[in-house]
């Protein structure tokens, strides 16, 4: 067993006790602070479904300790969008409306990683996308109607055409 | 305290002289997947990840014969861009092919040496440059030349409660590379991969080879016979065609490849000798 | 992707509109509840143990060790289980093995603790005596070996004899080609959550692609009642046939009612690759003669599929990989042979596609070679060959409904080539390994072409139901189908919207309360749920008429001058409706019969930039052209066309699971490798509309063409491009240098 520490998840404060030192943040979130939208697709950082941001840095939640992440800001999906009932952030706005979601399993980490792009690159090229997301992968859609996504978000922050009454929030500021 | 977060060189290397059996951890992307696995239960951790000295990169001397100078718990990440992308570009490029953009943002270049795979992608690089690795340990600290750090799969010269401190990187002026064979276009694991760094003032070439063999390896042999040959000028290089080829060959020479599931020996070896040619002609005319 | 697709008409959010999914919400918020998700208070967590060894006799099992360990609430082994019997369509498995083990990763024993890490510790203190046997691997010596199975080694041998099977043409190409053992890997792995109930019976909610296959097969093992097991679907992180049969279900509900406690299993990824069924690896050797025409004459196969230890569905696959051997072309003669065998290797069963890509991987190479021979272009050579309606298959059905073979041949070879690839080196092969230049690159196109069958064959009396209710306006529809993905939830609001003439449709949770939808696979639940959905809201639809038609005052704003609000208010409508689809009959001893419902088709382009002296690959784009019947939902069929291209792109060049003695080499994420997004071609499409009889609005399933013709394009372009043979997928690179 670890002693108990403390988490900071999604602005918030979390204290997690009679963990097994080995447990990972994944764990963590997912099984004992009630945070289920980090998924376990295979605990080796090959999939990316559990994709978080640990002070802005996107990260596989499998791959880190949980018990060494105190004193982190840790944002998992859950904490992208505002709390009331079927608000999205833009980048998720942009995935349910081109198709981007099937079976749904990937998406969290997916939304994870395209906001942690769109923030750092907003205009980004097709490579520079698959790229950014070639540590995520989806066994359902091929990539194509994700790739869709990621270029109507980016058009609508950069303002573009398909951008009027772009209602969505925005990701969180960091 | 089960996790012990370092603030401090020191401060880890006390807390591993009283816990000999405690587990470092680094950027993680290594261990946890043992963990995860259940191979390794770990019952003390200590974390350097937040070690100041450990996290920068920085340029040690002027330009002809400055050092960049690694802190092992850089993470691929940032060896992608800014100064090792200035001055190493070979690094680099290695670490823009370290798994996910996901695992660069936490791996470590410590990691990777202290976990010392025949595959670590960064470390055919850091032998083709002739890095010089910074261990601590109880007795205080030391430099070991990267061609006498590994000594088997996974295996290597660190004694126990030493922690790699820093990789020092000479700056070489002149062309470099890196290659990497994996059979999916990213997120892949090294099949066979080659480093070359041209030196135009020592009139040097340096070789690294990667997953084909049981540590990373050097092509000295190879490298000596080209840079024979090889015509130096200030700003480039020239090799003969036939010379290049001949080169390409003696590095495939140089392989120890194995079978396994993912790929075979012949194919590593005829991989390493396409590299090499591929790698030479891109660095001299 | 582009989508050349008639504009869809009608109510909004009704039949042919981009429609958005009900469940996406949920999904990008990450609030939709995977069944890897469920918690309960005081749940425990299970794990199995596996047999290490592929083929052993079990001298022993002590399991006292595991259960002396805190935290431990029960292990169970085969001793246990009332009935230890189970399987998709014949119940030859053990639920935990008995005295022998069959494969490496059969479960032997099943742990009930209060953390995972606990039950997984006390699984590797379960302490098992084996006397390690010599394991059978060969599937070619496997039909004459002695027997490693009570029911034998031979799941299936059939022979297909068409026309005069004796007859030749003067031009002949022969090929063997092999298919690797290719995984579904979807990104969810299996889990569920069992919950004892207190009349003695059991909850299970869990992923799956056939709730009520899944509910018969445990109520068996468990010596309930069917009625004592209920079954909920929980949400399902992608199926494509490896959740058909059961994995963990037995092993949860037992440990449940013996513990008295909710228990929940999840797999991990390693335990994923050896707990579910595989694509059937296979070796098929073809040979095909034609006149110098090109008019294909005959074809002879023989086709040998790897069933593993178990049955499964190998039964059925066999008959998939023979029906469908010639591919969609007319073939007057021909004798195939196939045979499926049981071995010590890992258990094969359903994938995408279901036999019919192994076998066109081999026709459609077997086409080029045929091309060449004849000096014939290749996409003219088909075109000469192609099926259509009134031709009859090898097993001498006639083909009654739809098949737009040529249309889809011209369609797809009439799309824009791509652009030369962009001078950068992600979009080069080896990506961010740097190992090409644009110089070491040369690039291939490569054309295919398959087809397959709709629904299930072979005389299953297949059905769906679904149930309409609509309360004070309010119309909820409920059917057991299995949302994997796949969209069934969107289409089921979209057909309900366009009957009932309604903007709001609620979807019920699918489960065991109502009749069986059958299995979400075979590209079959849009026309057999998407039928019983249209069938009870058009049965619905006329019960509104029949009241208003005898309650004038219920006048109000809705489709026909009435109120739904009104009508229904009083007394809700409620009907429940039952699909099924023509009756189809066996093959005879010639494997000869009207054995298959429904045909759908499609044409794939490959264009791929290799690099020869390292054989490395990049597959760059996919021009495709399918046979839809209708456009349902624009959207998700181009889903489905990108999703299940990735897929064939994936057994082209990279997906293998490596079975060596008996053992999987590469049961993780590092090692089965499978398209990431640098991997993923550009595709573009073109939907060919001819409607289906019989299936609601005439659609057929568009699930499955796409991984069928797609891996023999991409390998028909890495031939063109380099000239080496590629008779085995996936192509590795030391299969080019």
């Amino acid at each position: 067993m670890s002693e108990a520490y403390v988490l900071h998840v999604n602005g918030e404060e979390y204290a997690v006790a009679d963990a097994w030192l080995g447990e990972s943040l994944l764990y963590v979130l997912r099984e004992r602070l009630g945070f289920p939208g980090a998924k376990a697709g295979c605990e080796q950082g090959e999939c990316g479904s559990c994709s978080v941001l640990v002070d802005g840095v996107l990260v596989c939640a499998c791959l880190v300790l949980a018990a060494s992440a105190v004193d982190a800001e840790i944002v998992t999906v859950e904490g992208l969008q505002p709390a009331e009932r079927g608000a999205m952030s833009d980048v998720q706005r942009a995935f349910v409306e081109t198709g981007a979601v099937q079976c749904g399993f990937c998406t969290p980490g997916l939304i994870m990683a395209v906001h942690a792009l769109l923030d750092q690159d907003p205009e980004p090229s097709d490579l520079v996308v698959r790229e950014a997301i070639s540590g995520n992968l989806c066994r359902c859609t091929g990539y194509g109607r994700i790739l869709e996504a990621v270029e109507v978000a980016a058009r609508r922050r950069s303002g573009g055409p398909d951008g009027a009454g772009a209602g969505g929030a925005r990701g969180p500021g960091r | 305290m089960p996790v012990i977060v370092a603030d401090s060189v020191e401060h880890a290397l006390a807390a591993l002289t009283e816990h000999p059996d405690a587990t470092v951890l680094a950027g993680g992307t290594d261990l946890m997947v043992e963990v995860n696995d259940g191979r390794r239960i770990p019952s003390q951790v200590i974390a350097v990840g937040r070690v100041a000295e450990l996290a920068g990169i920085r340029v040690d001397g002027h330009t002809q014969g400055a050092t960049i100078v690694i802190g092992a718990a850089a993470t691929f990440a940032r060896l992608e861009r800014g100064t090792v992308a200035e001055l190493a570009p070979a690094l680099a490029y290695a670490a823009r092919t370290v798994g996910s953009p996901q695992i660069r943002n936490a791996a470590t270049i410590g990691g990777n040496l202290a976990t010392a795979s025949p595959a670590g992608d960064s470390l055919p690089v850091l032998v083709a440059l002739g890095a010089t690795l910074e261990v601590a340990g109880p007795d205080g600290r030391r430099r070991i030349p990267i061609n006498e750090f590994f000594t088997g799969p996974k295996r290597s010269a660190l004694a126990p409660g030493e922690l790699v401190v820093a990789v020092h990187v000479p700056v070489r002026r002149g062309p470099q590379d890196y290659l990497k064979v994996g059979v999916r276009n990213a997120m892949v694991i090294a099949v066979a991969s080659l480093a070359i760094a041209v030196d135009l003032e020592a009139h040097s070439v340096g070789v690294g080879l990667g997953s084909v063999g049981p540590t990373p390896l050097a092509a000295p042999d190879a490298c000596e016979w080209i840079a024979d040959r090889a015509r130096w000028d200030t700003d480039h290089v020239t090799v003969d065609p036939g010379d290049a080829t001949e080169f390409a060959d003696r590095v495939a020479a140089a392989a120890r490849p194995i079978d396994d599931h993912r790929g075979t020996a012949e194919y590593r070896r005829n991989a390493v000798r396409v590299m090499a040619g591929r790698a030479l002609r891109r660095c001299a005319r | 992707m582009t989508v050349d697709v008639r504009a869809g008409a009608g109510v909004a959010g009704g039949i042919g509109q981009r429609a958005i999914r009900p469940d996406g919400v949920a999904k990008v918020r990450g609030e939709y509840s995977f069944s890897g998700d469920l918690w309960a208070e005081g749940m425990l967590w299970g794990q199995a143990l596996r047999s290490p060894h592929p083929s052993a006799r079990i001298r022993s099992i002590d399991i006292s060790p595991a259960l002396a360990i805190n935290g431990v609430h029960a292990v169970l082994t085969g001793a246990d289980i009332p009935v230890n019997r189970y399987g998709l369509e014949h119940r030859d498995q053990p639920v935990l093995a008995d005295d022998i083990v069959r494969y490496t990763g059969e479960p032997v024993a099943v742990v009930a603790a209060d953390h995972p890490e606990t039950a997984r510790r006390a699984c590797a203190a379960i302490v098992v005596d084996y006397e390690i046997l010599a394991p059978l691997v060969d599937p070619e010596n496997a039909i004459d070996a002695p027997a490693i199975h009570p029911d034998g080694n031979v799941f299936r041998d059939l022979v297909i004899r068409r026309g005069d099977v004796e007859a030749r043409g003067p031009i002949a190409v022969e090929g063997t080609y092999e298919i690797g053992m290719q995984d579904q890997a979807f990104m969810g792995p299996e889990a569920g959550l069992a919950t004892p109930t207190s009349d003695g019976g059991v909850d299970l909610v869990v992923s799956t692609q056939w709730l009520h296959n899944d509910r018969d097969q445990i109520a068996e093992c468990l010596g309930l009642a069917p009625a004592l097991v209920q079954l909920s679907l929980g949400g399902v992180g992608g199926a494509f046939g490896a959740r058909e049969d059961v994995s963990l279900h037995v092993h949860a509900c037992l440990l449940a009612t013996r513990t008295g406690r909710p228990v929940k299993i999840v797999y991990s990824r390693a335990e994923s690759f050896l707990g579910h069924v595989h694509r059937h690896p296979a070796r098929i050797w073809m040979r095909h003669t034609a006149r110098p025409g090109g008019e294909i004459v005959s074809v002879e196969s023989r086709i040998l599929l790897d069933g593993g230890a178990y049955r499964s569905s190998s039964y059925h696959v066999t008959a998939n990989a023979a029906c469908f051997a010639a591919g969609p072309y007319r073939v007057p003669n021909g004798h195939v042979h196939a045979v499926a065998v049981r071995t010590n290797n890992p258990p094969c069963g359903a994938m995408r596609g279901f036999g019919v890509v192994q076998s066109c991987f081999a026709h459609e190479a077997q086409m080029d070679l045929l091309a060449a021979a004849c000096e014939i272009d290749p996409v003219e050579l088909r075109l000469r060959n192609a099926l259509a309606p009134g031709d009859e298959l090898l097993t001498g059905q006639r083909i009654e409904g739809t098949l737009p073979v040529a249309d889809v041949i011209r369609a797809c070879a009439a799309l824009p080539l791509p652009a030369p690839a962009a001078d950068d080196v992600l979009a080069r092969p080896g990506g961010a390994g740097r190992t090409a230049d644009a110089a070491d690159v040369r690039r291939g196109v490569g054309f295919a072409v398959g087809f397959k069958n709709l629904m299930y064959a072979e005389g299953y009396m297949d059905g769906s139901v679904a149930r309409c209710r609509i309360d004070a306006g309010v119309v909820t529809i409920t059917c057991a189908a299995a949302e994997v993905g796949q969209g069934f939830v969107t289409l089921v609001q979209q057909i309900a919207r366009t009957v009932l003439e309604v903007d709001d449709v609620i979807v019920a949770p699918a489960d065991t309360t109502i009749g069986s939808a059958g299995s979400t696979s075979a590209s079959r639940q849009t026309m057999m749920s998407g039928g019983a959905v249209e069938q009870a809201c058009r049965a619905a639809r006329a019960e509104l008429e029949a009241r208003a038609a005898v309650e004038p005052g219920a006048r109000g704003p809705n489709p026909g001058g009435i109120d739904i609000v009104a009508l229904t208010t009083r007394e809700a409508i409620d009907v429940t409706e039952e699909f099924n689809h023509r009756l189809t009959h066996p093959l005879d001893a010639d494997g000869q019969g009207d054995a298959h419902v429904s045909f759908a088709c499609a044409a794939h382009r490959a264009v791929v930039d290799v690099d020869p002296e390292l054989g490395l690959v990049r597959v760059v784009h996919l021009a495709t052209a399918q046979d839809v019947g209708r456009v349902l939902n624009p959207l998700q069929v181009t889903g489905q066309i990108e999703g299940g291209i990735a897929q064939g792109v994936g057994l082209a060049v990279m997906e293998e699971l490596i079975v060596q003695d008996g053992h999987v080499r590469n049961a993780s994420f590092t090692d089965y490798l499978i398209p990431t997004a640098l991997d993923a071609p550009t595709v573009e499409a073109t939907l060919i509309e001819e409607p289906e009889p019989g299936a609601p609005f005439g659609a057929k399933g568009v699930g499955e063409p796409p991984t069928i013709s797609s891996t023999p394009a991409i390998v028909a372009a890495i031939r063109a491009a380099t000239g080496a043979p590629c008779t085995r997928v996936p192509v590795r690179p030391r299969d080019l240098t």
